[in-house]
Protein backbone atom coordinates (compact mmCIF):
# COMPACT_ATOMS: atom_id res chain seq x y z
CA UNK A 1 0.00 0.00 0.00
CA UNK A 2 0.91 3.37 -1.28
CA UNK A 3 0.72 5.92 1.87
CA UNK A 4 0.28 9.86 0.02
CA UNK A 5 -0.25 13.28 0.95
CA UNK A 6 -3.66 14.14 -0.58
CA UNK A 7 -3.14 18.11 0.92
CA UNK A 8 -0.91 20.21 -0.15
CA UNK A 9 1.17 22.39 2.16
CA UNK A 10 1.20 26.05 1.17
CA UNK A 11 4.18 26.43 -0.17
CA UNK A 12 3.49 23.98 -2.81
CA UNK A 13 0.84 26.01 -4.36
CA UNK A 14 1.49 27.97 -7.57
CA UNK A 15 0.48 32.18 -6.65
CA UNK A 16 1.36 32.57 -10.38
CA UNK A 17 -1.43 30.43 -11.40
CA UNK A 18 -3.99 32.18 -8.96
CA UNK A 19 -2.30 35.65 -10.46
CA UNK A 20 -2.75 34.25 -13.73
CA UNK A 21 -6.73 33.26 -13.11
CA UNK A 22 -7.89 36.76 -11.42
CA UNK A 23 -6.31 38.35 -14.51
CA UNK A 24 -7.14 35.77 -17.23
CA UNK A 25 -10.84 37.37 -19.19
CA UNK A 26 -13.64 36.59 -17.08
CA UNK A 27 -11.72 35.68 -14.25
CA UNK A 28 -11.57 39.51 -12.41
CA UNK A 29 -13.72 38.81 -10.25
CA UNK A 30 -12.94 35.06 -9.16
CA UNK A 31 -11.99 36.30 -5.72
CA UNK A 32 -15.69 37.37 -4.92
CA UNK A 33 -16.89 33.70 -5.58
CA UNK A 34 -18.65 33.18 -2.52
CA UNK A 35 -18.59 29.15 -2.92
CA UNK A 36 -22.10 28.96 -2.99
CA UNK A 37 -22.52 25.96 -5.44
CA UNK A 38 -25.16 27.23 -7.95
CA UNK A 39 -22.48 26.71 -10.81
CA UNK A 40 -22.18 22.89 -10.11
CA UNK A 41 -25.72 22.22 -9.01
CA UNK A 42 -26.96 23.86 -12.98
CA UNK A 43 -24.05 21.86 -14.57
CA UNK A 44 -25.34 19.18 -16.66
CA UNK A 45 -22.06 17.24 -16.14
CA UNK A 46 -20.97 17.94 -12.66
CA UNK A 47 -22.39 14.38 -11.95
CA UNK A 48 -19.31 13.02 -13.70
CA UNK A 49 -16.68 15.33 -12.51
CA UNK A 50 -13.78 14.70 -10.23
CA UNK A 51 -13.51 18.08 -9.35
CA UNK A 52 -17.35 20.41 -9.89
CA UNK A 53 -17.42 23.61 -10.96
CA UNK A 54 -17.43 25.12 -7.29
CA UNK A 55 -14.24 23.41 -6.52
CA UNK A 56 -12.49 24.40 -9.33
CA UNK A 57 -13.09 27.81 -8.90
CA UNK A 58 -11.40 27.42 -5.23
CA UNK A 59 -9.24 25.72 -6.16
CA UNK A 60 -7.80 27.63 -9.02
CA UNK A 61 -7.44 31.03 -7.23
CA UNK A 62 -5.81 29.14 -4.08
CA UNK A 63 -3.06 27.88 -7.19
CA UNK A 64 -3.51 24.61 -7.39
CA UNK A 65 -2.32 24.49 -10.28
CA UNK A 66 -1.73 20.74 -11.01
CA UNK A 67 -4.87 19.56 -9.67
CA UNK A 68 -7.01 22.28 -12.19
CA UNK A 69 -5.00 21.24 -15.48
CA UNK A 70 -5.47 17.61 -14.71
CA UNK A 71 -8.78 17.45 -13.88
CA UNK A 72 -11.51 15.94 -15.96
CA UNK A 73 -13.90 19.05 -15.19
CA UNK A 74 -12.16 21.04 -17.76
CA UNK A 75 -12.48 18.75 -20.80
CA UNK A 76 -16.29 17.74 -19.74
CA UNK A 77 -17.82 21.26 -19.63
CA UNK A 78 -19.54 21.65 -23.08
CA UNK A 79 -19.51 25.15 -22.78
CA UNK A 80 -23.56 25.18 -21.82
CA UNK A 81 -23.06 28.46 -19.92
CA UNK A 82 -25.53 27.60 -17.63
CA UNK A 83 -23.40 27.79 -14.26
CA UNK A 84 -22.47 31.56 -15.94
CA UNK A 85 -25.95 32.23 -16.24
CA UNK A 86 -26.70 31.48 -12.31
CA UNK A 87 -23.45 32.65 -10.78
CA UNK A 88 -24.78 35.65 -8.72
CA UNK A 89 -21.37 37.22 -8.93
CA UNK A 90 -21.15 37.35 -12.67
CA UNK A 91 -18.18 35.05 -12.47
CA UNK A 92 -17.47 33.91 -16.26
CA UNK A 93 -17.01 30.34 -15.52
CA UNK A 94 -17.97 29.28 -18.59
CA UNK A 95 -14.87 31.33 -20.00
CA UNK A 96 -13.16 30.44 -17.50
CA UNK A 97 -12.97 26.91 -18.37
CA UNK A 98 -12.17 27.86 -22.17
CA UNK A 99 -8.87 29.21 -20.40
CA UNK A 100 -8.35 26.37 -18.37
CA UNK A 101 -8.14 24.04 -21.62
CA UNK A 102 -5.94 26.36 -23.54
CA UNK A 103 -3.74 26.25 -20.88
CA UNK A 104 -4.20 22.58 -20.57
CA UNK A 105 -3.06 22.41 -24.02
CA UNK A 106 -0.17 24.07 -24.26
CA UNK A 107 1.11 22.99 -21.41
CA UNK A 108 0.57 19.34 -22.40
CA UNK A 109 -1.53 18.10 -19.11
CA UNK A 110 -4.03 15.90 -20.38
CA UNK A 111 -3.51 11.80 -21.73
CA UNK A 112 -1.99 10.10 -24.48
CA UNK A 113 -5.33 10.10 -27.18
CA UNK A 114 -7.30 11.80 -25.48
CA UNK A 115 -9.59 13.30 -28.19
CA UNK A 116 -10.74 16.51 -27.04
CA UNK A 117 -7.80 18.34 -27.26
CA UNK A 118 -6.71 16.71 -30.29
CA UNK A 119 -10.55 17.59 -32.14
CA UNK A 120 -9.25 21.39 -31.04
CA UNK A 121 -6.08 20.94 -32.42
CA UNK A 122 -7.41 19.29 -35.65
CA UNK A 123 -10.21 21.77 -36.12
CA UNK A 124 -7.81 25.13 -35.53
CA UNK A 125 -5.19 23.24 -38.50
CA UNK A 126 -8.54 22.65 -41.06
CA UNK A 127 -9.56 26.00 -40.47
CA UNK A 128 -6.35 27.53 -41.25
CA UNK A 129 -6.08 25.24 -44.34
CA UNK A 130 -9.43 25.81 -45.88
CA UNK A 131 -11.54 28.46 -43.99
CA UNK A 132 -14.36 26.06 -43.16
CA UNK A 133 -14.65 22.66 -41.22
CA UNK A 134 -16.05 19.81 -43.40
CA UNK A 135 -17.34 17.93 -40.82
CA UNK A 136 -16.74 14.15 -42.26
CA UNK A 137 -13.22 14.92 -43.02
CA UNK A 138 -12.60 16.49 -38.98
CA UNK A 139 -14.47 13.81 -37.87
CA UNK A 140 -12.28 11.06 -39.50
CA UNK A 141 -8.98 12.53 -38.80
CA UNK A 142 -9.61 12.45 -34.94
CA UNK A 143 -11.16 9.29 -35.03
CA UNK A 144 -7.71 7.50 -36.32
CA UNK A 145 -5.93 9.46 -34.25
CA UNK A 146 -7.16 8.50 -30.82
CA UNK A 147 -9.80 5.71 -31.37
CA UNK A 148 -9.67 3.95 -34.65
CA UNK A 149 -11.31 0.74 -33.22
CA UNK A 150 -14.26 3.05 -32.68
CA UNK A 151 -15.05 3.66 -36.43
CA UNK A 152 -16.18 0.01 -36.68
CA UNK A 153 -19.06 1.10 -34.42
CA UNK A 154 -19.47 4.27 -36.63
CA UNK A 155 -20.41 2.21 -39.60
CA UNK A 156 -24.04 1.89 -39.68
CA UNK A 157 -24.09 5.92 -38.83
CA UNK A 158 -22.17 6.54 -41.51
CA UNK A 159 -24.13 4.27 -43.97
CA UNK A 160 -27.24 6.20 -42.90
CA UNK A 161 -25.63 9.49 -43.11
CA UNK A 162 -24.17 8.76 -46.73
CA UNK A 163 -27.48 7.70 -48.05
CA UNK A 164 -29.20 10.54 -47.20
CA UNK A 165 -26.81 13.20 -48.53
CA UNK A 166 -25.33 14.41 -45.16
CA UNK A 167 -21.57 12.61 -45.17
CA UNK A 168 -19.89 15.19 -47.70
CA UNK A 169 -16.03 14.46 -48.16
CA UNK A 170 -15.55 17.46 -50.88
CA UNK A 171 -13.21 19.99 -49.18
CA UNK A 172 -15.52 23.29 -47.92
CA UNK A 173 -13.06 26.22 -48.45
CA UNK A 174 -13.53 30.14 -48.42
CA UNK A 175 -12.31 31.57 -51.84
CA UNK A 176 -9.29 34.12 -49.82
CA UNK A 177 -8.09 31.89 -48.11
CA UNK A 178 -4.94 34.26 -47.77
CA UNK A 179 -7.16 36.22 -45.47
CA UNK A 180 -7.72 33.59 -43.09
CA UNK A 181 -3.71 32.80 -42.97
CA UNK A 182 -3.24 37.09 -42.22
CA UNK A 183 -5.48 37.33 -39.67
CA UNK A 184 -4.50 34.31 -37.94
CA UNK A 185 -0.91 35.82 -38.18
CA UNK A 186 -1.74 38.89 -37.16
CA UNK A 187 -3.11 38.14 -33.91
CA UNK A 188 -0.21 35.96 -33.08
CA UNK A 189 2.40 39.33 -33.89
CA UNK A 190 0.05 41.37 -32.09
CA UNK A 191 0.18 38.53 -29.19
CA UNK A 192 3.90 38.53 -28.86
CA UNK A 193 4.46 42.46 -29.14
CA UNK A 194 2.45 43.17 -26.20
CA UNK A 195 3.73 39.96 -24.08
CA UNK A 196 7.40 42.10 -24.80
CA UNK B 1 -37.06 42.94 -45.13
CA UNK B 2 -33.88 41.56 -46.19
CA UNK B 3 -31.34 39.53 -44.12
CA UNK B 4 -27.48 38.68 -45.16
CA UNK B 5 -27.65 35.04 -43.96
CA UNK B 6 -24.75 32.75 -42.52
CA UNK B 7 -25.20 29.02 -42.84
CA UNK B 8 -22.39 27.93 -40.96
CA UNK B 9 -20.37 24.49 -41.90
CA UNK B 10 -22.66 22.47 -40.47
CA UNK B 11 -25.64 23.41 -42.75
CA UNK B 12 -23.13 22.29 -45.67
CA UNK B 13 -23.06 18.88 -43.93
CA UNK B 14 -24.77 17.26 -41.41
CA UNK B 15 -27.29 19.94 -41.22
CA UNK B 16 -28.80 20.15 -44.91
CA UNK B 17 -31.86 19.78 -44.22
CA UNK B 18 -32.02 22.87 -41.92
CA UNK B 19 -30.51 25.20 -44.61
CA UNK B 20 -33.30 23.65 -46.77
CA UNK B 21 -36.37 24.20 -45.04
CA UNK B 22 -35.32 27.86 -43.85
CA UNK B 23 -34.69 28.88 -47.21
CA UNK B 24 -37.97 27.67 -48.40
CA UNK B 25 -39.54 29.17 -45.76
CA UNK B 26 -38.54 32.11 -46.17
CA UNK B 27 -38.68 31.97 -49.68
CA UNK B 28 -42.32 31.29 -49.07
CA UNK B 29 -42.75 34.18 -47.15
CA UNK B 30 -41.24 36.55 -49.48
CA UNK B 31 -38.53 37.85 -47.07
CA UNK B 32 -35.26 38.14 -49.02
CA UNK B 33 -31.99 36.30 -47.74
CA UNK B 34 -28.40 36.81 -49.51
CA UNK B 35 -25.80 34.37 -48.34
CA UNK B 36 -22.79 36.64 -46.63
CA UNK B 37 -19.58 36.38 -49.24
CA UNK B 38 -17.19 34.59 -48.46
CA UNK B 39 -17.76 34.05 -45.00
CA UNK B 40 -15.78 31.36 -43.28
CA UNK B 41 -16.20 29.06 -40.12
CA UNK B 42 -16.91 31.26 -36.51
CA UNK B 43 -14.48 28.95 -34.56
CA UNK B 44 -17.27 27.29 -32.69
CA UNK B 45 -16.67 26.28 -28.98
CA UNK B 46 -13.70 24.46 -30.39
CA UNK B 47 -11.51 27.17 -31.31
CA UNK B 48 -12.17 29.09 -28.54
CA UNK B 49 -10.32 25.90 -26.36
CA UNK B 50 -7.42 26.01 -28.71
CA UNK B 51 -7.22 29.67 -29.06
CA UNK B 52 -9.33 32.39 -27.92
CA UNK B 53 -8.30 35.69 -29.26
CA UNK B 54 -7.87 33.88 -32.73
CA UNK B 55 -11.35 32.61 -32.68
CA UNK B 56 -12.69 36.26 -31.82
CA UNK B 57 -10.67 37.88 -35.32
CA UNK B 58 -11.97 34.93 -37.38
CA UNK B 59 -15.49 35.96 -36.32
CA UNK B 60 -15.29 39.41 -36.53
CA UNK B 61 -14.14 38.66 -40.71
CA UNK B 62 -17.46 37.49 -41.22
CA UNK B 63 -18.86 40.56 -39.10
CA UNK B 64 -17.34 42.92 -40.71
CA UNK B 65 -18.30 41.46 -43.93
CA UNK B 66 -21.49 41.64 -42.69
CA UNK B 67 -21.63 45.27 -41.34
CA UNK B 68 -20.44 46.41 -44.72
CA UNK B 69 -23.19 44.59 -46.56
CA UNK B 70 -25.92 46.84 -43.75
CA UNK B 71 -28.13 43.86 -43.45
CA UNK B 72 -28.74 42.25 -40.31
CA UNK B 73 -27.20 38.71 -40.13
CA UNK B 74 -29.07 35.55 -39.83
CA UNK B 75 -27.31 32.88 -37.54
CA UNK B 76 -29.13 30.06 -37.56
CA UNK B 77 -26.75 27.35 -35.92
CA UNK B 78 -26.53 27.90 -32.31
CA UNK B 79 -22.83 28.35 -31.95
CA UNK B 80 -22.34 30.24 -35.15
CA UNK B 81 -25.36 32.66 -33.32
CA UNK B 82 -23.43 32.86 -29.62
CA UNK B 83 -19.95 32.91 -30.76
CA UNK B 84 -20.48 36.08 -33.21
CA UNK B 85 -22.44 37.76 -30.67
CA UNK B 86 -20.07 36.94 -27.91
CA UNK B 87 -17.09 38.06 -29.93
CA UNK B 88 -19.04 41.75 -30.52
CA UNK B 89 -19.21 41.64 -26.36
CA UNK B 90 -15.55 40.96 -25.61
CA UNK B 91 -14.44 43.40 -28.28
CA UNK B 92 -16.51 46.11 -26.41
CA UNK B 93 -15.90 45.61 -22.61
CA UNK B 94 -12.23 44.41 -23.42
CA UNK B 95 -10.36 47.53 -25.41
CA UNK B 96 -7.12 45.22 -25.83
CA UNK B 97 -9.34 42.27 -27.24
CA UNK B 98 -10.60 45.16 -29.42
CA UNK B 99 -7.00 46.56 -30.46
CA UNK B 100 -6.21 42.95 -31.80
CA UNK B 101 -9.12 42.36 -33.63
CA UNK B 102 -8.99 45.91 -34.74
CA UNK B 103 -5.63 44.95 -36.09
CA UNK B 104 -6.41 42.04 -37.65
CA UNK B 105 -8.82 43.35 -39.66
CA UNK B 106 -6.71 46.12 -41.33
CA UNK B 107 -4.34 43.69 -42.28
CA UNK B 108 -6.91 42.34 -44.72
CA UNK B 109 -7.83 46.01 -45.14
CA UNK B 110 -11.94 45.09 -44.09
CA UNK B 111 -13.42 48.01 -41.76
CA UNK B 112 -12.94 47.83 -37.91
CA UNK B 113 -17.11 48.11 -37.82
CA UNK B 114 -18.14 44.84 -36.91
CA UNK B 115 -21.02 46.20 -35.05
CA UNK B 116 -24.05 44.35 -37.51
CA UNK B 117 -26.96 42.81 -35.34
CA UNK B 118 -26.98 39.33 -35.31
CA UNK B 119 -29.88 37.43 -35.32
CA UNK B 120 -31.56 33.91 -34.93
CA UNK B 121 -34.15 32.73 -37.28
CA UNK B 122 -36.53 32.35 -34.51
CA UNK B 123 -35.84 35.83 -33.60
CA UNK B 124 -36.45 36.78 -37.40
CA UNK B 125 -39.80 34.99 -37.83
CA UNK B 126 -41.64 36.33 -34.28
CA UNK B 127 -40.44 39.58 -33.51
CA UNK B 128 -40.01 40.60 -38.10
CA UNK B 129 -42.22 38.74 -40.04
CA UNK B 130 -44.34 38.17 -37.07
CA UNK B 131 -47.06 35.88 -36.23
CA UNK B 132 -49.80 36.84 -38.12
CA UNK B 133 -47.95 36.51 -41.24
CA UNK B 134 -47.57 33.12 -40.44
CA UNK B 135 -50.67 32.07 -39.79
CA UNK B 136 -51.72 33.68 -42.86
CA UNK B 137 -49.40 31.22 -44.88
CA UNK B 138 -50.63 28.14 -43.51
CA UNK B 139 -52.27 26.34 -46.01
CA UNK B 140 -51.61 22.56 -43.90
CA UNK B 141 -52.52 23.31 -40.68
CA UNK B 142 -50.33 20.61 -37.96
CA UNK B 143 -53.45 18.81 -36.85
CA UNK B 144 -52.01 19.04 -32.95
CA UNK B 145 -48.82 17.12 -33.78
CA UNK B 146 -47.19 17.04 -30.55
CA UNK B 147 -44.01 18.46 -30.64
CA UNK B 148 -41.39 18.67 -28.15
CA UNK B 149 -39.65 22.26 -28.45
CA UNK B 150 -36.06 21.34 -27.57
CA UNK B 151 -33.71 24.53 -27.80
CA UNK B 152 -30.30 23.71 -26.44
CA UNK B 153 -27.87 25.65 -24.73
CA UNK B 154 -26.33 28.39 -26.86
CA UNK B 155 -29.08 30.80 -28.37
CA UNK B 156 -30.47 31.42 -24.89
CA UNK B 157 -27.26 31.58 -22.80
CA UNK B 158 -25.63 33.09 -21.66
CA UNK B 159 -27.37 36.25 -23.60
CA UNK B 160 -30.75 35.63 -23.70
CA UNK B 161 -31.38 38.39 -27.08
CA UNK B 162 -34.60 37.73 -27.84
CA UNK B 163 -35.97 35.30 -25.31
CA UNK B 164 -36.29 33.97 -21.77
CA UNK B 165 -32.70 32.03 -20.43
CA UNK B 166 -34.49 29.37 -18.56
CA UNK B 167 -37.96 29.16 -20.47
CA UNK B 168 -37.70 30.05 -23.99
CA UNK B 169 -41.22 30.30 -26.09
CA UNK B 170 -40.21 31.50 -29.30
CA UNK B 171 -40.40 28.14 -31.13
CA UNK B 172 -43.38 27.33 -28.74
CA UNK B 173 -45.57 30.05 -30.16
CA UNK B 174 -44.79 29.82 -34.18
CA UNK B 175 -45.56 25.86 -33.95
CA UNK B 176 -48.46 26.52 -32.42
CA UNK B 177 -49.52 28.82 -34.73
CA UNK B 178 -49.11 26.44 -37.45
CA UNK B 179 -51.26 24.18 -35.37
CA UNK B 180 -49.10 21.83 -33.66
CA UNK B 181 -49.50 21.05 -29.47
CA UNK B 182 -46.58 21.97 -27.86
CA UNK B 183 -45.62 18.72 -25.11
CA UNK B 184 -44.50 19.85 -21.30
CA UNK B 185 -40.97 19.45 -21.97
CA UNK B 186 -39.03 20.55 -19.11
CA UNK B 187 -35.71 19.58 -20.28
CA UNK B 188 -36.06 22.14 -23.53
CA UNK B 189 -32.73 23.99 -22.64
CA UNK B 190 -30.54 21.03 -21.03
CA UNK B 191 -27.25 20.45 -23.07
CA UNK B 192 -27.37 17.14 -25.91
CA UNK B 193 -23.59 17.38 -24.71
CA UNK B 194 -21.80 19.12 -27.74
CA UNK B 195 -19.38 16.81 -29.17
CA UNK B 196 -19.33 14.75 -26.37
CA UNK B 197 -20.91 11.49 -27.83
CA UNK B 198 -17.62 11.59 -30.18
CA UNK B 199 -15.31 12.15 -26.87
CA UNK B 200 -16.57 10.91 -24.37
CA UNK B 201 -19.28 8.33 -25.70
CA UNK B 202 -21.09 7.36 -22.42
CA UNK B 203 -21.27 10.60 -21.09
CA UNK B 204 -22.57 11.85 -24.08
CA UNK B 205 -25.07 9.10 -24.76
CA UNK B 206 -26.00 9.84 -21.06
CA UNK B 207 -27.35 13.09 -22.00
CA UNK B 208 -29.07 11.83 -25.11
CA UNK B 209 -30.70 9.69 -23.59
CA UNK B 210 -32.38 11.73 -20.71
CA UNK B 211 -33.69 14.29 -23.88
CA UNK B 212 -34.89 11.32 -25.58
CA UNK B 213 -36.86 10.12 -22.55
CA UNK B 214 -38.41 13.47 -21.42
CA UNK B 215 -40.39 13.96 -24.90
CA UNK B 216 -40.85 9.86 -24.88
CA UNK B 217 -42.35 10.32 -21.50
CA UNK B 218 -44.61 13.88 -22.71
CA UNK B 219 -45.77 11.19 -25.62
CA UNK B 220 -44.33 13.83 -28.05
CA UNK B 221 -44.48 12.41 -31.81
CA UNK B 222 -41.59 14.67 -32.92
CA UNK B 223 -38.91 16.74 -31.70
CA UNK B 224 -38.38 20.21 -32.77
CA UNK B 225 -34.99 21.44 -32.57
CA UNK B 226 -33.16 24.38 -33.55
CA UNK B 227 -29.24 23.67 -34.05
CA UNK B 228 -27.48 20.87 -36.10
CA UNK B 229 -25.00 19.69 -33.03
CA UNK B 230 -28.63 18.69 -31.27
CA UNK B 231 -30.04 17.95 -34.36
CA UNK B 232 -27.79 15.01 -35.06
CA UNK B 233 -27.14 14.44 -31.44
CA UNK B 234 -30.75 13.01 -31.11
CA UNK B 235 -31.32 11.74 -34.31
CA UNK B 236 -27.99 10.28 -34.75
CA UNK B 237 -28.26 8.18 -31.35
CA UNK B 238 -31.69 7.36 -30.85
CA UNK B 239 -31.76 4.05 -31.87
CA UNK B 240 -28.43 3.20 -28.81
CA UNK B 241 -30.34 5.20 -26.46
CA UNK B 242 -33.64 2.81 -26.67
CA UNK B 243 -32.68 0.02 -24.98
CA UNK B 244 -36.40 -1.63 -25.96
CA UNK B 245 -37.27 0.44 -29.50
CA UNK B 246 -39.16 2.85 -27.33
CA UNK B 247 -37.56 6.20 -29.50
CA UNK B 248 -38.61 6.27 -32.58
CA UNK B 249 -39.09 9.99 -33.22
CA UNK B 250 -38.71 12.12 -36.22
CA UNK B 251 -35.69 14.12 -34.82
CA UNK B 252 -36.56 17.36 -37.26
CA UNK B 253 -35.63 21.03 -37.34
CA UNK B 254 -38.48 23.90 -36.62
CA UNK B 255 -38.20 24.86 -40.04
CA UNK B 256 -38.92 21.91 -41.42
CA UNK B 257 -42.11 21.81 -39.58
CA UNK B 258 -43.01 25.36 -40.60
CA UNK B 259 -42.37 24.26 -44.63
CA UNK B 260 -44.71 21.14 -43.76
CA UNK B 261 -47.62 23.88 -42.53
CA UNK B 262 -46.90 26.20 -45.58
CA UNK B 263 -47.45 23.37 -47.85
CA UNK B 264 -43.87 23.06 -49.48
CA UNK B 265 -43.22 19.59 -50.49
CA UNK B 266 -41.21 17.47 -48.31
CA UNK B 267 -38.26 16.96 -50.61
CA UNK B 268 -37.57 20.89 -50.71
CA UNK B 269 -37.71 20.70 -47.01
CA UNK B 270 -34.75 17.94 -46.57
CA UNK B 271 -37.04 15.46 -45.13
CA UNK B 272 -35.86 13.02 -47.02
CA UNK B 273 -33.04 13.30 -44.96
CA UNK B 274 -34.16 12.36 -41.66
CA UNK B 275 -33.71 8.77 -40.53
CA UNK B 276 -36.90 8.30 -39.16
CA UNK B 277 -39.63 9.06 -41.28
CA UNK B 278 -42.44 11.51 -40.88
CA UNK B 279 -44.92 9.82 -43.11
CA UNK B 280 -46.39 7.69 -40.76
CA UNK B 281 -47.10 9.89 -38.00
CA UNK B 282 -48.53 12.42 -40.36
CA UNK B 283 -50.79 9.47 -41.62
CA UNK B 284 -51.78 9.09 -38.04
CA UNK B 285 -52.55 12.65 -37.16
CA UNK B 286 -53.77 13.00 -40.96
CA UNK B 287 -52.09 15.73 -42.06
CA UNK B 288 -51.44 16.56 -45.60
CA UNK B 289 -48.69 17.35 -46.94
CA UNK B 290 -47.43 17.50 -50.65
Amino acid sequence: MELKRVVKFEAERDPAFAQWISHTVGGERIRHCLQCGLCSGSCPLSLYMDYTPRRLMHLSREGFKEEVLSSYTIWLCTCCYACMVECPKQINITHLMYALKTRAIQEHFYPKRFAIPELARDFSRMIRGSGRITESRLVLRVFLKTAIWRLVGFSSLGWKLFRTGRMRFAREKVQRQNEIVTILNAVEDTRKEMAR
Amino acid sequence: MKYAYYPGCSLRGTGRAYEESLLAVFRALEVEVVELEDWNCCGATTYMSYDELQSYALAARNLSLATKGGNDLMAPCSACYLVLNKTQYYVRDYPWIGQIVDHALDTIRLPRDISVKVRHPLDILLNDVGLDAIKAKVTHPLNGLKVAPYYGCQIVRPYALFDNQRNPTSMDRLLEACGAKIVYYPVKTHCCGGSQKGTLPEIGLDLIKHLLTEAHRNEAEVIATVCPLCQFNLEAFEDEASNAHQFHMPILYFTQLLALAFGIPLKEAGFQRSFVSIKPVLAEKEIAYV
